[in-house]
């Protein structure tokens, strides 16, 4: 285990959702939940993020935002979509302006359903991301030698 | 003179939870401009009429918004059933009210809390939160939801709480009351606090009404209006005097909040009080036909739904008109001149839900 899944920073961008996963999202930072015991700090910088949290579908104007975003974060990262929105554009998908879910922007390595998502959900989300982090942190090591 | 300096603000931004775009245009600290560009969580549902029948919308007009969801699903309930003359049943109405009032408290404590965290008072934002979880704990146990608990239905509400319940719940508001009044004080007396909130952001009375200022943002300045009034819901029985300061500062917006939640935990007190066994719901009977207009109070203002039928399960038209929307046009008057550090609390004061004012 090595020092990024020990303490894992997350930046979360609200693609179009209704408010409901963010508000979740910022609840599981919260002393009830408080993910940052276990070291998860949110960041509003993407240069410091690990993961990046994107709740709510994308549409034309989010998706050049939500992609620089991505690419601002150093590798290696993993994006989670939180919500049913971010999974595949929930109650919204047959809005004219509703592209679909995350992975219409930038690869996804996790999507979680839910709506709105509960702070539990995105608990369990990022530690499964810990273990995907580590495993592209190994594959960049290989790739390095 | 200065240089002038374009400063973007958002749309990804530490202190926003959601995405608003500012072109801030400075000169040296001042700043002389503030220009949005709105647009990224514009969905189109207001078009979802046409696909989703009248029932099934109610779902959609709650996710117009995660904080305020239940007041905008019942608001769309309420135009849809003088639409269809529905009678709603008393039990029903005083329920809504008490889950409407339920809903205000979390809200206010939700944006003491990103108000605590704009100027930096991170234990305050904590603790700020920290209450509103239990708040939550009382929706949850009443309707199974935490955040959207679509507890409103076309013809009432869905789930009965018994008397018991009830009675449970008031004993548990007043113990939060006595949180929420420990750090509302800090709010109102701390003397860092009032240093960055005091004179801030200053809406004249003038500008309040002409601008069309809602909410706790044209009460902060003076104007004693709020949808409640109307006595919608059950609030024409329980009777009700809206909270004004007249300072149109920051902190007089913050003061604002901070009493209407204690008025909240009043009014859901008269509402167990009065409430009597009964109906939670009418038979739906019919297709709107006509059109309306409802108005309600949300924790940020008020809104309103109008809503045209035309005979058919589908609805013709639906538009909402939301609280942030109309406070918009103030906040840009209120940056006008303010010190750039200034901005993040100015914004958060007209409490932005951007996916309400962009659905």
């Amino acid at each position: 285990m090595s020092s990024i899944s020990k303490s894992p920073w997350v930046i979360h961008y609200d693609g179009s959702s209704c408010n409901g996963c963010d508000i979740e999202v910022l609840a599981a930072l919260m002393p009830r939940f408080d993910v940052e015991r276990f070291g998860v700090i949110n960041t509003g910088n993407p240069k410091h993020a690990d993961i990046l949290l994107l709740t709510g579908s994308i549409n034309e104007q989010n998706k050049p935002v939500v992609q620089n975003i991505y690419n601002q974060m150093p590798e290696p990262k993993v994006v989670l979509a939180l919500g049913i929105c971010a999974t595949s554009g929930g109650i919204f998908r047959e809005c004219y302006n509703v592209m679909g879910g995350a992975d219409k922007a930038v690869p996804v390595d996790l999507y979680v359903p839910g709506c709105a998502i509960r702070p539990e959900a995105i608990i369990d989300a990022v530690v499964q991301a810990l273990g995907i982090l580590e495993k592209k942190r190994a594959a960049m090591n290989a790739a390095a030698v | 003179m200065s240089n002038r300096t374009i400063i973007p603000f958002g749309p990804q931004h530490p202190v926003l939870p959601e995405p608003i775009h500012l072109d801030l245009v400075v000169e040296d600290e001042k700043v002389v401009e503030a220009i949005p560009s709105i647009g990224f969580i514009h969905r189109g549902l207001e078009k979802l009429v046409e696909k989703k029948d009248f029932i099934d919308f109610v779902y959609v007009a709650e996710r117009i918004c995660g904080i305020c969801s239940y007041i905008h699903g019942m608001t769309y309930c309420m135009s849809v059933e003088q639409l269809l003359k529905l009678e709603i049943p008393d039990r029903a109405q005083y329920l809504r009210t008490i889950w409407s009032e339920l809903s205000r408290i979390h809200s206010h404590l939700l944006w003491l809390g990103l108000t605590a965290d704009s100027f930096g008072f991170e234990s305050l934002f904590m603790q700020s939160w920290r209450i509103r979880e239990s708040i939550l704990d009382i929706i949850e146990e009443t309707t199974g939801g935490r955040v959207i608990f679509g507890a409103a239905k076309v013809g009432g509400v869905r789930r009965d709480v018994s008397s018991v319940k009830l009675d449970e719940i008031m004993k548990k508001l007043r113990v939060y009351q006595k949180e929420i009044n420990t750090i509302g004080s800090v709010f109102l007396n701390d003397t860092t606090v009032k240093h960055r909130m005091q004179g801030v952001g200053v809406l004249s009375q003038a500008d309040a009404k002409s601008l069309g200022a809602v909410g706790p943002m044209l009460r902060g300045s003076g104007v004693s209006q709020d949808m409640r009034m109307t006595g919608y819901a059950s609030y024409g029985k329980i009777g009700f005097t809206p909270v004004v300061e007249t300072a149109g500062d920051c902190y007089a917006r913050t003061k604002v909040r901070i009493l209407e939640i204690a008025q909240s935990v009043d009014i859901i007190q008269k509402c167990i009080e009065q409430i009597k066994e009964g109906p939670i719901e009418v038979k739906v009977i019919g297709m709107p036909d006509g059109e309306y207009f409802a108005r309600t109070e949300q924790p940020r203002g008020e809104v309103i739904y109008y809503a045209k039928g035309n005979g058919t399960k589908f609805l013709q038209r639906m538009r909402v008109r939301t609280p942030t929307f109309a406070n918009l046009a103030p906040l840009l008057a209120t940056l006008r001149g303010c010190q750039l550090a200034d901005v993040p609390v100015i914004v958060l004061t007209i409490d932005p839900c951007i996916s309400c004012a962009e659905r």
